[in-house]
């Protein structure tokens, strides 16, 4: 049985359909790499998963249960965490007093209305995600001040408070300058790696993809274009047409990488 | 246990306020006392406001604690303030878990108005009802303690000790109650509720919380008002410009601390009774003034300049 299972996932917005017949088995400890153009339906997908949109048609199955139905708050409890593509955190708290929070009500069912928060095993795990995502001079900062690379880690630290089973990061280096991208995607899997999380990333760079990812599943106007390793993924002829060629594209015009390579972006 | 900090404030606060119920001339007693309800009223609404949310119906809350004290002595014969405070927090209470599941469904403007207009619903049904003497109100008899009936100006220390022992015992408790996870989620829902909602939380749960938790300080606000002045009516206790006057002392108080809606509550009945006493045809217009003071120059309340104080210090 698969850790998390689509069937027939569809989702239209009016006339316009976002995702179509959508199915895909998720396995333990997969790191899956979700490529595609904009528009092509991985946020939708990861919308739908993490309860945030509801499928218009199909379902999403988790460990054996029926989950297409259920709020963000309890897929969350279940185990399937995610972050965003714009950071959600608290900007007007301090990086440490996020992290807290985060692990405070985690820690419980529901939140306790009399125990104070800053108990010392939880002031001590916020201290070791701090050390562990590489915050450690943001620690007291508010998150407002915060450089945008800085807020992407929290965000994801944030997701992994309930230590899901399943999370799924929704584009983690966007926003990111490209000298900073892989030391946070380093930092990050590494972090997420200790956990024996299973991983659902989306991502653009195909650089990216193909060092961090053990599966890719390719996107194209809300279809699966191809899933598989990110070799095989890579160099599908398809893939490289609809996604990857548009990619670098627009990798070309920003960096000057050179078309028809994949991850010609840093190459 | 640990006494902290707080707790040493709070017992210097008692002693302070026990010294003042017998040194200080009745009419300073009857001020505190009405200081001291509003501040608990207030201490609610600090919560709400932490979660940028602004209730302009507070006065609903306020209204039912003091009717609820009013009507029990009146049909019951129950005379007794422990008894009829504690009713005078659950009713309110009930009604904010009521109107509640309807009214955290919206945010800001629109849960302001919303408020608002519940506490209308019971003002325009108080104003309604002849058996609960109209516009006029009734009055309500003094309240026994354990057992004991004071008189004059025993009575009036009495009541004063009673509100100033609820008063500490409410800043204790939302002391706790903000330290705490659920407290703690206040400013996170003001700045993102997509997150909050993503850490397994309900939001609209803990505003219901927040709510019920505010309607319950309203009501024992009420109920120690209807006890000091010995008289209800639907325009002192529900009309909309009774809860306009508790957003005004928490724009006055600011919500930086517990203490804060007590010491604005105090500074707003003397502004208000000097006021009245010096300039009884521009009162209002002196507290609007010293409102659109406090907002140019001290835009975090008068509490604000405690904490620059002690960041200076």
């Amino acid at each position: 049985m698969a850790l998390l299972e689509t069937r027939g996932l569809t989702k239209t917005f009016g006339s316009v359909t976002a995702a179509s017949n959508i199915n895909v088995a998720v396995d333990e400890r997969e790191v899956i790499g979700i490529i595609g153009a904009n528009g092509a339906g991985k946020t939708t997908f990861v919308n739908m998963v993490t309860g945030y949109l509801k499928p218009s048609q199909g379902s999403i199955w988790y460990r054996g249960q029926d989950i297409t139905r259920h709020a963000p708050r309890e897929i969350t409890r279940m185990g399937i965490c995610r972050s965003f593509q714009v950071p959600q955190v608290f900007m007007s708290s301090s990086l440490f007093d996020n992290l807290l929070l985060g692990l405070g009500v985690a820690e419980q069912e529901r939140p306790s209305f009399w125990r104070p928060l800053r108990q010392p095993h939880l002031v001590e795990a916020a201290e070791l995600i701090v050390a562990r995502y590489d915050m450690s001079q943001y620690r007291d900062q508010q998150v407002a001040l915060l450089p945008q690379g800085v807020r992407k880690l929290l965000d994801i630290a944030m997701a992994m408070a309930h230590r899901p089973r399943i999370v799924l990061l929704d584009e983690p280096t966007s926003g990111v300058s490209v000298s900073e991208k892989f030391g946070i995607m380093d930092v990050v899997m590494g972090a997420l790696r200790d956990t024996g999380v299973t991983v659902l990333f989306i991502e653009h760079d195909m650089e990216i993809i193909s060092r961090y990812g053990s599966r890719v599943i390719a996107f194209a106007e809300g279809t699966i274009l191809a899933d598989g390793p990110p070799q095989q993924v890579l160099a599908d002829e398809q893939v490289r047409r609809y996604v990857i060629g548009e990619e670098l594209h627009r990798a070309s015009g920003a960096a000057g990488g050179e078309l028809g390579q994949p991850g010609g972006a840093h190459a | 246990m640990a006494i902290d900090r707080f707790g040493v404030q709070l017992g210097l606060a008692f002693v302070v306020l026990a010294a003042a119920g017998f040194l200080l001339p009745a009419w300073a007693v009857f001020l505190l006392t009405l200081s001291l309800a509003k501040g608990l009223v207030v201490l609610g609404l600090l919560i709400l406001w932490r979660t940028g949310l602004v209730p302009f119906g507070q006065a609903l809350y306020f209204g039912a604690g003091a009717y609820a004290v009013g009507l029990l002595v009146l049909l019951t014969g129950l005379r007794d303030i422990v008894v009829l405070t504690l009713a005078a927090i659950l009713i309110p209470m009930l009604l904010a878990w009521l109107v509640g599941l309807l009214l955290c469904r919206y945010r800001d403007i629109f849960f302001a108005m919303l408020s608002m207009a519940f506490s209308m619903i019971l003002y325009g049904i108080l104003v309604k009802t002849e058996a609960l003497g109209s516009t006029d109100g009734f009055n309500v008899a003094p309240p026994t303690f354990l057992g004991f009936a004071p008189s004059g100006e025993t009575m009036r220390v009495s009541i004063y000790l009673w509100v100033a022992l609820l008063s500490l015992a409410a800043a204790y408790g939302v002391h706790r109650y903000l330290s705490s996870a659920l407290g703690q989620l206040a400013s996170a829902i003001r700045d993102n509720e997509i997150r909050v909602e993503y850490l397994g939380v309900s939001v609209q749960r803990v505003i219901l919380i927040k709510a019920i938790i505010a309607a319950g300080l309203a009501g024992a606000g009420g109920a120690v008002t209807a006890f000091a002045v010995g008289h209800i009516d639907p325009d002192a206790m529900t009309y909309w410009t009774v809860s306009g006057e508790f957003v005004f002392i928490t724009i006055l108080s600011g919500t930086g601390s517990i203490f804060a809606p007590f010491v604005g509550s105090l500074l707003f009945e003397l502004i208000r009774s000097f006021a009245i006493q010096y300039a009884p045809h521009f009162w209002q217009m002196v507290l609007g003034v010293s409102l659109l003071l406090i907002i140019l120059f001290l835009p975090n309340g008068l509490w604000s300049v405690f904490t620059r104080l002690r960041k200076r210090g």
